[in-house]
C-alpha cells in the first residue's frame, strides 16, 4: 500500500481541475497527479503513490547521500561472510 | 531504473553488513515499521547478510492487515447489494471477512472493481451517475492524500452517489503501543519513509525523545534498509536515542505541505480499531462532518457487526514484534496465501506473506 515509485515527469498539463502529468518509469508512462507537488517541472524526479507524486526527489541530496555511500564502500575493506 | 538500481548495488548492501559487524557488540532487535520494507528485507535476505546479533522483528505497517474484521463483513455487505459497484486496491478482495470476501462476492456476480488509484473511483462514479460507487479508502498516511483529493474533487463535482469506506490508521499511534506495552522487545525503530514523505518526521523526533528510543527514517531498497539498520546500530552502541533522516532524497523534516492541508480539510483524527490489537484512541480518520455525505458507513447505514478472529491465527502478535510467521502452528500448512487464515498471509505488505513467498518457511531457515 505504501509502495512508492520514483518517476521523471516528461510533460506536465493544467485542466483547470488538476495538473497532470505524464511520468515514466522504466521506459513505462502513466498519468499523474502533481496537485501535491506544484512547482515542479518536467525533468524533475518525484515518488508516485497510487497516482499521486507524494514528493519531489532532490536530485542534490541523492547525489551526496550516494557519493558518501561509495566513498564508504571504496574505504571498508571487503570482508569475507 | 534511476534511484532504484543504484540502491540495490550488492558491493555497497555488503560494505554495509560488514560495518554493521564490525559495530556491534551485542544483541539488539529493530522492528521496520512498514510492510514494504518487510517485504524488501525478505526479498533480498537481508537477515543472511546481518550478524547474528541484530534480529529483525516486523511491524503493523499493512493497512490491509490491520482493516478490523467487521469492516471487511461491511465492504461485503455493501458489495453484495444490487446495483452497487465497490471499488478496491486489488490486496483487499482477498482478505478474509468472518464468513466470505470480496472475490467471493465478485465471483458471485457482485460488480467488484480492482482500481490503481481512488480517482478511478470518481471517473466510475461521474460516468455511472445511476449507480451507487464506493471506493474502499483503506490506508495509512501515505495514502491518506490520495483519498482525501478522492473526496474532495468528488465533492467539487456535485457527485452525489460516490462514498468512501474508510479505514485510515496512522503510525505514531501504534508505535506508542508497542512502546508501553511491557513486554516490548524493539530497541530501535526504521521509521516508514513514505509516511514521513507525507507527514515528515516531526512526530517521530517526539517518539524517540518520549521513549528513549533511537529512531531512523529508511527508504524502500535494500541499500536503504542496510544504512538505515547500521544507522540504528551506531545510535544503540552509542547510547543515543535520536531521529535520523536516511531517505533524505525524499523525505524532509515537515513533510508534504499541500497534502497535509488537504488532509486535514478532508479528515478529522478518530478512534480506530485495529484487526487483532483491538481499539487504539485516536489512530486514524474518519471524514469531516463537512464530508459525511460521502462516507459510505452513513450513506449505506451502520450495522452492529460482531465478529470473532479465528483463534488460531496469531497475526497480531507477529504486528506487535512478538512473534514471528514461523511461530504460527497454521503457517505454511492450513494458512496459505489461497486459503489464508488472517490478513497478514493475503496482503503483499503482510509479513506472512513476504515469509511464504521467500521461502522462509521454519525458524531454521530464518535463521540461515
Amino acid at each position: 500500500m505504501c509502495l512508492a515509485v520514483p518517476g521523471k515527469i516528461l510533460e506536465a498539463t493544467d485542466n483547470g481541475i488538476s495538473r497532470m502529468a505524464k511520468v515514466e518509469f522504466g521506459g513505462v508512462t502513466r498519468q499523474v497527479s502533481l496537485d501535491f507537488v506544484p512547482g515542479t517541472q518536467p525533468g524533475d524526479f518525484v515518488l508516485v503513490h497510487v497516482g499521486f507524486a507524494i514528493s519531489v526527489i532532490e536530485e542534490e541530496e541523492a547525489r551526496r547521500t550516494y557519493d558518501a555511500l561509495l566513498e564508504f564502500q571504496r574505504e571498508m575493506p571487503r570482508t569475507p561472510k | 531504473m534511476k534511484y532504484l538500481d543504484e540502491y540495490r548495488d550488492s558491493g555497497i548492501a555488503h560494505a554495509l553488513a560488514a560495518r554493521i559487524r564490525a559495530r556491534v557488540t551485542r544483541p539488539w532487535t529493530l522492528m521496520e515499521i512498514c510492510g514494504g520494507q518487510t517485504h524488501t528485507i525478505m526479498r533480498y535476505g537481508l537477515p543472511e547478510l546481518l550478524p547474528e546479533e541484530i534480529e529483525l522483528v516486523h511491524g503493523p505497517g499493512c493497512p490491509v492487515c490491520v482493516a478490523p474484521l467487521e469492516l471487511v463483513d461491511r465492504a461485503i455487505e455493501i458489495a453484495a447489494r444490487p446495483g452497487a459497484i465497490f471499488i478496491s486496491y486489488g490486496d483487499m478482495l482477498r482478505v478474509p471477512g468472518s464468513r466470505s470476501d470480496l472475490f467471493h462476492v465478485k465471483a458471485a456476480g457482485g460488480d467488484v472493481r480492482i482500481a490503481y488509484s481512488p480517482m478511478e473511483a470518481v471517473k466510475i462514479a461521474a460516468e455511472n451517475p445511476d449507480r451507487q460507487v464506493v471506493f474502499f479508502g483503506i490506508g495509512f498516511e501515505t495514502t491518506a492524500p490520495a483519498n482525501a483529493m478522492a473526496v474532495w474533487q468528488a465533492k467539487q463535482q456535485g457527485l452525489t452517489n460516490f462514498s468512501m469506506l474508510v479505514s485510515h490508521v496512522l503510525v505514531p499511534p501504534a508505535m506508542r503501543l508497542i512502546l508501553r506495552s511491557p513486554v516490548n522487545r524493539v530497541q530501535g525503530f526504521i521509521a516508514p519513509g513514505h509516511v514521513c514523505a507525507v507527514v515528515g518526521f516531526r512526530g517521530y523526533e517526539t517518539l524517540a525523545a518520549e521513549f528513549r528510543v533511537p529512531m531512523v527514517v529508511g527508504g524502500f531498497e535494500p541499500v536503504d534498509l542496510l544504512e538505515a539498520i547500521a544507522m540504528l546500530v551506531d545510535q544503540l552502541e552509542d547510547g543515543r536515542a535520536e531521529l535520523e533522516n536516511q531517505y533524505s532524497r525524499s523525505v524532509t523534516r515537515a513533510g508534504n505541505g499541500p497534502a497535509q492541508q488537504l488532509m486535514q480539510e478532508v479528515f478529522e483524527v478518530t478512534d480506530r480499531q485495529w484487526r487483532g490489537i483491538g481499539p487504539i484512541p485516536d489512530s486514524g480518520y474518519s471524514l469531516r462532518e463537512e464530508y459525511a455525505a460521502f462516507d459510505a458507513e452513513r450513506v449505506f447505514g451502520t450495522s452492529e457487526i460482531r465478529v470473532q478472529e479465528p483463534p488460531e491465527c496469531i497475526a497480531a502478535l507477529v504486528m506487535q514484534g512478538l512473534k514471528k510467521p514461523v511461530d504460527c502452528p497454521g503457517f505454511g500448512t492450513r494458512c496459505v496465501p489461497e486459503r489464508p487464515m488472517g490478513a497478514p498471509m493475503v496482503s503483499s505488505e503482510g509479513a506472512c506473506a513476504a515469509y511464504y513467498t521467500y521461502r522462509r518457511h521454519t525458524r531454521a531457515e530464518v535463521a540461515r
